[in-house]
């Protein structure tokens, strides 16, 4: 049954509304894109976007296995993710590594620890019956299958979250800029940095229920990285790529409910024109910004040359 | 002599060699050479020779295109007028018999790749193919024996036996050095170019490297042309130098070209030659390039 | 019904392993399995000990991802997926290589990208389901997962003919690519076309994963490409024996894994190759290194003091540096290291881009 969309945009989301399954979808994308739009922007800050994909693959073994089990999703998604953060934050700081491709050798750790997560989320998938097709929900998001429960445990989790973030608030921040100077003026680095993977665990967890564990990038990473693009001020950047993340989720949610395209593209596709669109103009700017500044041909080139 | 390219060739000054009836065919010769890199001039009409035998050091400011001088040689880099004879050959045609040790950043600690086996890699790592472990003993034992003795004399050459089978991500500074010396030099080559190797290194490892590059100049004849940006710790073992500025070359022996006259000649601004109490030469006034010279050559 | 038989292991009883193995070689779906793994194994762990080394991970799971999207492209299409699967991997290889080859200095964009490939998959998966004829639904399992018992003998010819030609280009490219990662410059200088080798090894690397595929899934190829590879890079300092040996424990996943699942059928053999993989690497990381020489500290480069106390505070100081890089932050050059002190295997012969 495809619901139909007409031009009248209010009634096509009044239609959407009556089944109790969007509400819900609703709800929980909602909640996902706020935790996962802050979060987000504090781990593109800290160059920890791989280690966030990371912990959201490792959900999917989490969630496979809940189901092998017959329990709730959620308890394999949020134990998983935060069992892994876990033992990240207690791996000592020689051996946790954060970014990708540098040195080789922890890439083909990481992306080891990846290829095995999935073989497992396989294994147990495998061993339940007749759940290939609930492979893809899993994978990739469904919007159809978020309950009632799954929408309190994701408050549940969001509140603490945002509350940790907002008292973490300013020496996170400071911590992730410089951690050295943070380091000797008092603030606990490393206690700061396990509490931010806790967070991030629970950021993963809950976006993977809507993006699924292999898309969390798009809710995750790509608002935040857009927001970076745009802004270096942290109120504004928070608040932008919170902003950007709501607008993929509802944006995404509604059209997987009139096509017959899952969410996975919508979300994925939303966000990623985002970016074009930001980075895009982010050149425009400095290009109209160069040629204003025509003896700043230095300045603008070690800003081209900095890392985005 | 600023302001008018046409006359900054500054050719050798003083006598080059001794007599000039014995003298070897030059190892590098270069006749008013120019060079382009992205669109500017990096350096015009510079006349060198390197004879074999003899430790060259080309010296100058940062951005005078030294790195790219040796770019030239090696036929990486076009030159746009002049000529470049290398070993006989237009340049980068008898790079095979050329040693090359570029201007690099150490090896990564995390490297866990032998120095031997870097070494072995200058002997015919450019050959197509990859060797089996054990094939190549039992196929082709005397070529496997050959490369073996040639890479233990190298290495035993330059000192290196103690680590050679390190992992070289965990050699000092000096000790790579020393490795990638032995690599440059495994093939037994007539010229041996150096792009600052002293560069990161303390100041007895400095003294340890030069003396072995010396050592190595006498005994197997071989041309070698260090660019160094400190002068002080090559110049006991130095035949000639070479000051490269933006407008030419100035090559002869140390006491002749280190001189507050011939600097200030070439650069076409005062520049002033300094001795210390030890004996080092301080060059006072030299100008750098201007910004927008290519980046750094690596 | 204890857990091993939920497991389906089969009662092997008075079986001795000879007869055992003998019985297993006697199918015909096992023969194929391991004609077609143990070849692409072999490629994968070639091919993947160069990743490694060269420090390209990344490509390898960017190239998994566009696997994924290639194949159902394909099938969407109507088309056989092994052509999109390997259109797809190969340009993105190419394509990568001629970027650099690098992705360290902007891995969001990189990883933004691929996500959104990863979706754009999904995409063609929707499309396939829904207005294929034969709607086939077990094809997104057999991309994702691979299927190396799926595999018909004709399919098992072909991809153990593809990896075999694979295996022979990269040894041909072999050492001028060792002499290409370690050693850059010189090796231009000695007439290596380094910029050629970046694109041509990744494009390599993308027929590899277009292979892997087939066998173990476009999710899990990169355990086959990394794993292996990074196990011998720890059990070996030397390059062509870590070569040879990435090769070996890749095949030695693939059989064990195969085994394995004929022991135990509801085992799928994609999860027990990886498995098996995962465990060599974890071995050879808790292996501890055999050449530990007399006397021996870790001394930073540049740093070339041979007195040992400083070299130990000059180790610790650095590592300390290397936290922050760690601890996920990067600047563009990390804190408390020597201005000139870094250098990775750099792939393009334009030097790094620190």
């Amino acid at each position: 049954m495809q619901p139909h969309l007409s031009w009248d945009l209010v009634e096509d989301v009044r239609q959407m509304l009556a089944f109790p399954f969007m509400v819900n979808a609703l709800r929980a994308g909602t909640l996902v894109a706020v935790v996962a739009g802050a979060i987000g922007w504090v781990m593109v800050l800290r160059r920890q976007s791989f280690a966030g994909h990371t912990l959201a693959v490792v959900g999917f073994p989490g969630a496979a296995a809940a189901i092998w089990l017959g329990v709730a999703t959620g308890w394999g998604y949020y134990g998983a993710c935060i069992a892994s953060a876990l033992v990240i934050a207690a791996l000592p700081p020689s051996a946790r590594r954060g970014g990708l491709g540098g040195f080789g050798e922890e890439s083909a750790l990481i992306g080891t620890v990846q290829a095995f997560a999935l073989a497992c989320g396989f294994l147990f998938v495998s061993l339940y019956h007749g759940f290939l097709s609930g492979l893809t929900n899993l994978l990739f998001g469904t919007i159809s299958g978020v309950t009632g429960t799954q929408v309190q445990v994701l408050l549940l989790a969001a509140l603490p979250c945002l509350v940790v973030l907002a008292v973490l608030g300013r020496p996170l921040l400071f911590a992730s800029i410089d951690p050295d100077l943070a380091g000797a003026r008092g603030v606990p680095v490393r206690l700061v940095g396990a509490l931010f993977l806790l967070m991030l665990a629970v950021a993963a967890a809950g976006t993977s229920q809507i993006t699924g564990s292999l898309l969390v990038f798009a809710l995750l990473v790509t608002p935040a990285a857009t927001a970076h693009r745009l802004t270096a001020r942290p109120a504004l950047g928070v608040g932008l790529s919170v902003g950007f993340a709501l607008v993929a989720s509802w944006v995404g949610m509604t059209v997987a409910f009139y096509s017959p395209y899952p969410i996975g593209f919508w979300v994925t596709t939303v966000t990623f024109a985002g970016y074009l669109l930001a980075t895009g103009w982010r050149l425009a700017a400095d290009r109209v910004g160069q040629r204003r500044r025509p003896g700043s041909a230095v300045a603008s080139a070690a800003a081209r040359g900095m890392p985005a | 002599m600023s302001g008018n390219p046409g006359q900054l060739r500054v050719d050798a000054v003083g006598p080059v060699s001794d007599s000039a009836a014995a003298l070897p065919a030059p190892a590098v010769e270069l006749t008013d050479v120019a060079a382009r890199l992205g669109g500017h001039r990096v350096f015009s009409y510079v006349t060198l020779t390197v004879r074999p035998g003899e430790f060259v050091a080309l010296l100058g400011p940062n951005g005078a295109g030294k790195s790219t001088l040796l770019k030239v040689i090696l036929g990486l880099v076009g030159h746009t007028t002049g000529t470049v004879t290398v070993l006989g050959a237009p340049a980068g045609r008898r790079n095979r018999a050329i040693g090359y040790l570029p201007q690099r950043h150490a090896f990564d600690a995390d490297t866990r790749i032998r120095g031997i086996d870097i070494v072995r890699l200058g002997l015919d790592g450019h050959r197509w193919g990859t060797p089996v472990p054990l094939l190549s003993r039992l196929l082709r034992p005397a070529h496997h024996r050959q490369a073996g003795q040639r890479l233990a004399e190298v290495i035993d050459l330059v000192g290196a036996g103690a680590y050679a089978r390190r992992p070289i991500g965990q050699c000092s500074g000096g000790e790579q050095q020393r490795l990638l010396i032995a690599q440059a030099l495994i093939r037994r080559p007539e010229l041996l170019i150096l792009d600052e190797p002293l560069d990161s290194l303390d100041v007895p490892s400095q003294a340890g490297i030069s003396a072995l590059i010396q050592d190595i100049c006498r005994t197997q004849r071989v041309a070698v042309l260090m660019v160094a940006h400190d002068v002080n710790p090559i110049l006991p073992y130095l035949d000639q130098v070479i000051y490269l500025a933006r407008g030419g070359a100035v090559m002869g022996r140390p006491a002749e070209v280190i001189t507050s006259d011939t600097l200030t000649t070439l650069y076409g601004t005062p520049v002033d030659v300094l001795r210390d109490r030890a004996g080092r030469l301080v060059v006072v006034g030299q100008p750098d390039a201007p910004a927008h010279h290519p980046g750094p050559s690596r | 019904m204890s857990g091993l038989a939920a497991l389906g292991v089969l009662r092997t009883g008075g079986h001795d392993p000879a007869s055992g193995l003998a019985h297993m070689l006697s199918h015909p779906f096992i023969v194929h399995a391991l004609v077609a793994g143990t070849a692409v194994a072999a490629v994968c762990g070639l091919a993947g000990y160069f990743v490694v080394l060269r420090g390209q991970v990344f490509a390898g799971d960017a190239l998994g991802h566009v696997a994924y999207t290639g194949a159902l492209a394909a099938l969407a299409a109507g088309i056989d997926p092994r052509l999109g699967l390997f259109a797809a991997t190969i340009a993105v290889g190419f394509g990568l290589g001629l970027l650099g080859g690098r992705g360290a200095a902007n891995d969001v964009a990189i990883g933004t990208i691929f996500a959104w490939v990863l979706g754009l998959g999904v995409f063609f998966l929707a499309y396939y389901t829904t207005h294929a004829s034969t709607g086939n639904s077990t094809a997104n399992v057999t991309v994702l997962f691979g299927s190396i018992f799926g595999l018909s003998a004709g399919a098992a010819a072909t991809a153990a003919l593809i990896a075999v030609g694979l295996t022979a280009l990269l040894l041909l490219i072999g050492r001028p690519l060792m002499f290409a990662t370690l050693d850059p410059a010189v090796a231009v200088a000695a007439g290596v076309p380094v910029r050629l080798l970046g694109p041509l090894f990744l494009a390599l690397v993308g027929a590899t994963a277009a292979e892997a595929t087939q066998v173990i899934g476009a999710l899990l190829l990169l355990g086959l490409l990394a794993a292996p590879a990074a196990a011998a890079q720890h059990l070996t300092d030397r390059p062509w024996t870590g070569l040879w040996l990435s090769a070996g424990l890749a095949v030695t996943s693939v059989w064990a894994g195969v085994t394995i699942t004929y022991a135990a059928p509801r085992i799928p053999a994609s999860f027990a190759i990886i498995a098996v993989a995962t465990a060599l690497y974890a071995t050879a990381l808790l292996t501890p290194r055999l050449r530990a020489g007399p006397g021996r500290t870790t001394i930073r480069p540049g740093a070339a003091s041979p007195d040992p106390s400083r070299a130990a505070a000059a180790g610790r100081s650095a590592s300390g540096g290397r936290d922050a890089v760690s601890d996920g932050r990067d600047l563009g050059r990390p804190r408390g290291r020597p201005a000139g002190g870094r250098r990775r295997p750099a792939a393009a012969a334009a030097g790094g881009p620190r």
